[in-house]
């Protein structure tokens, strides 16, 4: 894998969002997890690139795809993977988020990967550890990883990122992967659209460099990807819309919405699905439309990659070390 | 820098005589009585915005009140037997009246106590505390009323006055005795950092304080709107993921508040305002008449939106910081007298309080130590004469609350501050004498400083350095 690996350093210790990283950052990781997406096809599955290495997934809010995901990447890298679910344990016992990063840190671990409900809370982590810490969504805020698994994912199919028309759909309000995405495709040279109803989009979002649509058919006009969020109907704090049926007639996507996008336009979605609140269930299925199953492909890719960069970075060994 | 000197043995003994006041208008003559040591201020810039008075001169305290004050005092020199204070020249002022602040005693000694927060309040200059009554119990009946005005007598550094609960128990529900707290010695009315939400509860309870005269203080933000906000809404709190509070939250608070204060003719006051809105809200209030008064902090002209930065809960506050036009509205409002107050917003957090993911953080900063030098920026910076700032801390909080400090008057009591106002110095959080040491301010490059307080006649704090 080194030979294919690009020779650039990451020089960043930890991975805790899109914003601030450089087009050349994410040129850098995208190039080495298209190397493991290849590698993950194969029958023999294991390299030794964090042997010897701990890995600690460290979830504050449930998650099953993305837990594996990093899991999965860390094992096949032949890294020691540990899965703590914080949720039902510490937290519960008045301890704070302070309190376990300190009890983690005392065990050596080489990387973190956090999930935490509440945005910030994976930086304000980070500064409390000596190791690195990966930001695998922390509430509204971003989710790097996802965002760079679905660039990944963009490029494998189209070949680019830079010129392409991007059209971010649904709950965009809540949704840690919107932000993280308009980041990386503004940095990468895209075009960005948000759509959806007023009260599902964040105030002022236009300044993060978006166009803002608030009906689909106009939104999703010669779009090359149109990238699905999911209505995370735990995440809302009242009524944000009026009900499912309501949502899905004007903002789910379907074939009718779907024709004034480009015709090799993409589906994307983070999952899990919705079918039937946020996207249509033979439109999510549509083979010859959905990137869906590849996403997550490229999760695992992108995952190794994140994990590589981070632990190969000179400054993480000293950092680590000293600190 | 900033470390306080320990009191001189004669004012130390005397803790549990000082002259505190029963009632927040009477002092006592047995109090004059027992403290009769008169001190000599001489060679002082008098400043007293009430009168208009700005000129060199001296001042005699004489037990806890001012004896005399003049340029001509002390002409031909002191006489013997007095306590001589050379001011260098200095401002020497009525002690700050600090209209908002937490003291979280009872409850949360953890966080500060009156003892600390007088010595804060001290070190500050500010000579008077008004006190929220968001404490654990609440101060909404007359015994809490007098514990914590008994606390602050005994804590002896500066004077301390409650105000009561609007709503029992701050439910927003059921009004309290406003007439029998007020008479045990509550000197306004307000639910705290929590606004009275109801209309129909606002009302009646606007309504029956007028009934005594009585001023009742908002916390301007309509709850609904705000409900699990966090920041300023707006571009930062959408790149940071949080959940916003609009500005619309605050004058639409304020703008229906002054429908009731029209259909009551009850004074009404509006606590810590923040946004452009709000003051023009007020601004147009008082045009018609209207019985409409405000305050802000120093952190609502000193700080805007951006100081949240990456997640810094410092700077998380309620009302949160705003964008940078509403800085500059509020210093407006400062310069042309809608905003009638400045108070420091005290509200000490300790660090599990705050060392926490933004959304789960308390809000609040710290202000005793800090407000004096804070607000002389707007003087620094050309907004405003020393005369008319000194008037928002010290005769205009006084006058809205009844209260017999905020000005140099011969029989008055002999609150004072000795302030330069130019001498530089760098807010260090580490030097606080408060408990909590929750200021986004640390480390911030500011200009001038308390030097010497007395409380009733009585020093409770000189500067070392």
């Amino acid at each position: 894998m080194d030979g294919n690996a690009p020779n650039r350093a990451f020089a960043h210790r930890h991975l805790l969002g899109i914003e601030g990283l450089s087009a050349d950052d994410i040129i850098y990781l995208l190039d080495l997890a298209d190397s493991y997406f290849e590698f993950n096809r194969r029958p023999d599955k294991k390299l030794d690139v964090l042997r010897g290495r701990t890995v600690m997934n460290l979830f504050f809010e449930d998650s099953t795809r993305t837990r594996t995901s990093f899991e999965l990447a860390g094992k096949r890298l032949g890294g020691d993977v540990i899965n703590m679910s914080v949720r039902d344990s510490s937290i519960k016992k008045g301890e704070t988020l302070i309190d376990t990063a300190m009890t983690l840190n005392a065990m050596n671990p080489d990387v973190l990967i956090v999930r935490h409900p509440d945005s910030g809370a994976v930086e304000l982590l980070s500064q409390k550890v000596a190791c690195s810490v990966i930001n695998g969504g922390d509430g509204s805020h971003e989710h790097p990883t996802q965002a760079l698994l679905d660039a990944l994912t963009i490029r494998r199919r189209k070949g680019r990122l830079k010129g392409l028309l991007v059209a971010i759909c649904g709950d965009v309000l809540h949704s840690r992967v919107g932000r993280s995405n308009i980041h990386l495709l503004n940095i990468m040279g895209a075009r960005v659209r948000v759509v959806g109803p007023p009260t599902l989009l964040p105030p002022e979002i236009e300044r993060m460099g978006v166009e803002v649509h608030h009906d689909m058919e106009g939104g999703l006009a010669d779009c090359d990807i149109v990238m699905m969020l999911r209505l995370q109907t735990e995440r809302m704090h009242g009524i944000f819309v009026p009900s499912v049926r309501e949502y899905f007639h004007f903002f789910g996507l379907d074939y009718a919405k779907l024709a004034a996008a480009r015709p090799d336009a993409l589906i994307m979605h983070p999952g899990p699905v919705n079918r039937g609140a946020e996207i249509d269930t033979e439109v999510a299925d549509d083979i010859t439309r959905s990137v869906i199953p590849e996403q997550v492909e490229a999760g695992v890719a992108v995952r190794m990659a994140c994990l590589e960069a981070i632990t190969r970075n000179p400054s993480t060994e000293f950092d680590g070390a000293a600190s | 820098m900033t470390a306080a000197k320990k009191l001189p043995p004669e004012f130390a003994a005397d803790h549990q005589a000082r002259s505190g006041p029963d009632l927040p208008r009477a002092r006592t003559a047995e109090a004059r009585v027992a403290s009769a040591a008169r001190t000599a201020y001489i060679n002082a810039r008098l400043l007293d915005p009430a009168s208009g008075l700005d000129a060199p001169g001296a001042l005699l305290t004489e037990g806890a009140e001012i004896a005399d004050l003049g340029p001509g005092l002390f002409a031909d020199g002191v006489p013997e037997g007095i306590e001589t204070v050379d001011c260098g020249a200095h401002c020497l002022a009525p002690g700050l009246v600090d209209m908002r602040v937490q003291l979280r005693e009872p409850g949360e000694e953890h966080k500060e106590t009156i003892m600390t927060a007088g010595r804060a309040a001290a070190a500050g200059g500010v000579t008077t505390m008004v006190c929220l009554p968001n404490t654990t119990p609440v101060i909404d009946d007359a015994a809490l009323v007098e514990f914590v005005i008994a606390r602050g007598r005994k804590a002896g550094g500066a004077n301390v006055y409650p105000y009561a609960a609007v709503t029992q128990g701050l439910e927003g529900k059921r009004m309290t005795e406003m007439g029998l707290l007020h008479a045990a010695g509550a000197v306004a009315f307000t639910d705290g950092t929590k606004a009275v939400a109801d209309a129909l509860v606002m009302r009646r309870a606007l309504s029956y304080a007028s009934t005594f005269d009585l001023l009742i203080v908002q916390h301007p933000e309509e709850p609904s709107l705000a409900a699990g906000g966090h920041m300023n809404e707006g571009e930062i709190s959408t790149r940071l993921g949080l959940v916003g509070i609009p500005a619309a939250a605050e004058v639409i608070m304020i703008e229906r508040d002054i429908r009731l204060v029209e259909l009551t003719g009850a004074r009404y006051h509006v606590a810590h305002i923040s946004t452009a809105e709000g003051v023009d809200a007020v601004r147009r209030a008082k045009a018609r008449g209207l019985p409409v008064t405000c305050d802000t902090a120093p952190h609502y002209f000193g700080l805007n939106e951006t100081a949240v930065g990456e997640y810094r809960t410092f700077a998380k506050l309620s009302p949160p910081l705003r964008a940078e036009r509403d800085r500059q509205a509020i210093v407006e409002g400062i310069k042309d007298g809608t905003i009638d107050a400045i108070a420091s917003d005290h509200a000490p957090q300790d660090q599990e309080s705050k060392r926490l993911p933004f959304a789960q953080a308390a809000p609040g900063i710290i202000g005793l130590e800090t407000l004096l030098p804070l607000i002389l920026e707007l003087h620094h910076n050309g907004h405003l004469t020393l005369a008319d700032l000194v008037r928002r801390v010290t005769s205009a909080p006084a006058d809205l609350l009844g209260l017999e400090g905020g000005a140099l008057r011969k029989g008055g009591p002999a609150d004072l501050v000795l302030f330069d106002p130019d001498r530089p110095w760098k807010i260090d959080a580490k030097r606080f004498l408060s408990k909590s040491k929750n200021s986004p301010f640390d480390g911030r490059p500011v200009q001038g400083q308390a030097l010497r307080t007395a409380v009733g006649g009585r020093t409770v704090f000189v500067r070392e350095d």
